[in-house]
């Protein structure tokens, strides 16, 4: 059924249709709306038999996902942020464990300073903590990509977290397609774990386990995870019979077969590059788009298959490895080598910062003029940066950072494009 | 084997054998299908109270709970000892996530079960004092204000074994660990606030809270039976000696955790919804020396300069908790 809804309610929506049987909150911008509308589903009594627990923390938020899905339930929350890297450990834990729990991230910044704005920085965090990370590119994918991911969790015995931007998604109101009960159960059995905690056949979880066998251990979790790789798409095919439409896969290109000039990304800043690239397409420029949707497992062989013929690939990164640069970019290289492409890491977009067409397109022209640096940083404010650098030069006790750019800046607030 | 009644002769002492008993007072571990939940051939040290305690506790849930119940352990001695993978001495369900939520993942198993309709499974999570009353605390808490349906047991031996003796918040004063040595102006730890995490479970209000200690396993097995008759979030805060961090013969597990409770350092109580409804009285009072004595970590309060000051303050302690918990008896 068509609806015109919140990004947040298309995914809660989702979730409540995918029969969640616990359901742990904890408050944090941007990911507020969609526990609150699965908690509202739950105390009304539309989505039962289903638990939602309000919890003190994300660590504990993970922790009880851990404990429910554990003991054979299909276990969800939603997280952002700090809150992904408050519960870090239990992250490491649930997929050590091999817990199939799906978890909403609303893609935010990471402080200090703090920033509640979208970008990529906490999921990217995590992208080594073993979870399949799947990254929406609008709200109909981000509903999508929630089936996809119970169906995907619980056939690998693995968590799975579900990206989508904050704000930029989550508070979207959009047109989304929201299936029918039936279409639902048709696609997500109900499930059936591997390990369960059940008295009539205890089992130990969580064992230390030593050098003879933990290289095995780890090993067979990266197995898995390649493993997803090979039936994604498969999945994908099924998702496209089932509901008529497309969603999820491992990447998809647009207007890239014949394109010299590739731009890769993730999320919804893929919509505002597929703009950029129609215009300079009506220039005659040969360019095009390589949208990664699944990022962890990272899918190699198809990126490298997608970029083959490209003569340079730019990378637009909304998250900032500091001391290197790009990260994403350092997953396109892994799948360049000997190709002679050059690779562009373009950090944009951080904390929010606004990605505009001409932003985007001066970059892409300038990558093609060969005028790029290597590593660059979108609209970045370079006399600002050089002020306070200068200051701190002259002045010892030159102050807090953040503060200090902000008195460069002076009292303008957010400014889009 | 039929139950034959023995005439009890037997005067001048507090202990009474299980075949002088009828057969539904007897212990859970005298009855031969005793459960072994946590079996035979686990790696404790010699004379480890924790191993000691848990065995008890949770055999004593298993009979209480007709042998349906889930375990969440946390990070601790308890855990590497139980687990060497292969080898587990788990005979029942039981999960290890990490050091600070086993009171969130008994959370989330809890909700699992009522959501399947399985209320008869019952929910215990354990963990050591630096699980429960440091790292873990926030879960635990969290677990006491929604009133889920765990039992919380902490096996308290005062210190981070496990890592090598290192202090916790249940460090009590004085006593010497690998972070607060018997050096300087005050050796030993400081004397600090305490952290009494008996008192703020009750402060939570919650439908039950006890102390026990490994020398009296029968009042252990009682309180655990009695908390499985409750509803809701449960404590059991239980004192367990260990002779490798405490520095005391392992033979002396059960004696050391009696003088505890004698001479008032920790009381054994048991409380319903915030507040207390019994104590486990002293029935012969010592003084805190023939507790601390036998324990290498107070060595430095007797030699070789004696600390009697320090003595005195901790001395205090145990008559303070004399007075706040009515332990001895009164005599008019």
């Amino acid at each position: 059924m068509l609806k015109q809804i919140e990004g947040s309610r298309a995914v809660a929506e989702a979730v409540a249709l995918s029969r969640p049987e616990v359901v742990c909150a904890y408050p944090i911008s941007p990911q507020t709306h969609i526990v609150e509308a699965l908690g509202e589903a739950v105390k009304s009594g539309a989505l039962a038999p289903c638990e939602f627990i309000n919890v003190e923390s994300e660590f504990a938020a993970m922790s009880v996902a851990i404990g429910a899905s554990a003991a054979g339930a299909r276990a969800y929350t939603a997280t952002a942020s700090q809150g992904l890297l408050f519960m870090t450990e239990a992250l490491f834990n649930a997929s050590g464990l091999g817990l199939p729990i799906v978890m909403t991230v609303a893609n935010r910044a990471l402080g200090a300073p703090i920033n509640i704005w979208n970008d990529h920085s906490d999921a990217m965090s995590q992208r080594d903590c073993g979870w399949i990370q799947l990254f929406a590119e609008n709200n109909q994918e981000a509903l999508d990509l929630h089936l996809q991911a119970f169906r995907l969790a619980e056939e690998l015995s693995l968590p799975v977290m579900v990206c989508m931007d904050g704000f930029i998604l989550t508070h979207a109101y959009e047109r989304v397609d929201v299936p029918a009960q039936e279409q639902v159960d048709a696609y997500l059995p109900r499930f059936a774990p591997r390990q369960v905690l059940d008295p009539a056949e205890p089992v130990s979880i969580g064992a230390m386990v030593g050098p003879e066998a933990f290289m095995e251990v780890r090993y067979l979790a990266h197995a898995k995870q390649v493993q997803a790789l090979e039936l994604i798409p498969g999945w994908a095919d099924e998702f496209r019979r089932a509901f008529g439409r497309e969603a999820g896969g491992l990447m998809h290109t647009y207007r890239a077969e014949d394109a010299e000039t590739i731009v890769v990304a993730l999320g919804s800043v893929i919509g505002t590059i597929k703009d950029t690239v129609d215009e300079l397409r009506a220039q005659g420029v040969g360019i095009g788009v390589v949208a990664i949707t699944c990022f962890r497992p990272w899918p190699l062989a198809a990126v490298r298959a997608a970029l083959v013929n490209a003569r340079r690939v730019i990378v637009i990164e909304k998250t900032l490895a500091v001391g290197i640069g790009g990260i994403v970019s350092n997953n396109v290289r892994a799948a360049l080598p000997g190709s002679g492409a050059a690779v562009y890491t373009v950090i944009a977009g951080l904390g929010g910062r606004a990605i505009t067409k001409a932003s985007l397109a001066k970059a892409f022209a300038d990558a093609i003029a060969g005028r790029l640096e290597a590593t660059t940083f979108l609209d970045l404010d370079r006399q600002v940066v050089e002020r306070v650098l200068a200051r701190e030069r002259e002045v010892r006790r030159s102050g807090p950072i953040a503060e200090a750019v902000l008195k460069e800046i002076g009292p303008v607030a957010a400014r889009p494009g | 084997m039929a139950f034959q009644p023995i005439k009890f002769y037997q005067t001048g002492t507090f202990t009474v054998g299980n075949r002088l008993l009828p057969p539904e007072a007897r212990a859970v571990q005298a009855n031969m299908r005793r459960t072994n939940s946590l079996n035979s051939g686990h790696r404790a040290c010699q004379g480890c109270g924790e191993a000691l305690g848990a065995r008890y506790a949770i055999d004593a849930a298993m009979s209480a709970t007709n042998n349906r119940l889930i375990a969440a352990n946390a990070t601790g001695c308890l855990e590497v000892f139980s687990t060497p993978y292969p080898e587990t001495s788990w005979q029942i369900p039981w999960i290890h996530s990490l050091f600070g939520n086993a009171a969130a993942v008994a959370t989330g198993i809890a909700a699992a079960l009522r959501v399947k309709g399985a209320s008869g499974v019952r929910v215990i999570a354990q963990g050591g004092d630096g699980g429960t009353t440091d790292i873990g605390f926030g879960c635990l808490s969290g677990m006491f204000e929604r009133n889920d349906d765990v039992l919380y047991i902490c096996y308290d031996n005062e210190a981070y074994m496990n890592t090598g003796v290192q202090r916790s918040s249940a460090t009590p004063p004085a006593a010497r660990t690998a972070t607060t040595p018997a050096v300087g102006e005050q050796p030993g730890n400081p004397f600090g606030q305490g952290k009494d995490v008996p008192a703020i479970a009750m402060a939570h209000g919650i439908a039950y809270v006890a102390t026990a200690t490994v020398a009296e396993l029968r009042d252990l097995e009682y309180k655990v039976r009695r908390a499985m008759e409750f509803r809701g979030a449960r404590y059991l805060h239980v004192f367990v000696p260990c002779p490798l961090g405490w520095g005391h013969a392992s033979d002396a597990t059960i004696r050391i955790a009696r003088l505890a409770k004698e001479s008032g350092l920790f009381p054994v109580f048991e409380a319903e919804r915030g507040e207390v409804v019994g104590v486990s009285k002293i029935r012969k009072q010592v003084p805190v020396e023939e507790y601390l004595k036998p324990q290498r970590r107070f060595a430095h309060l007797f030699a070789p300069t004696p600390r009697p000051e320090v003595v005195a303050r901790i001395q205090a302690i145990a008559e303070r908790n004399i007075r706040k918990y009515g332990l001895l008896e009164r005599t008019t």
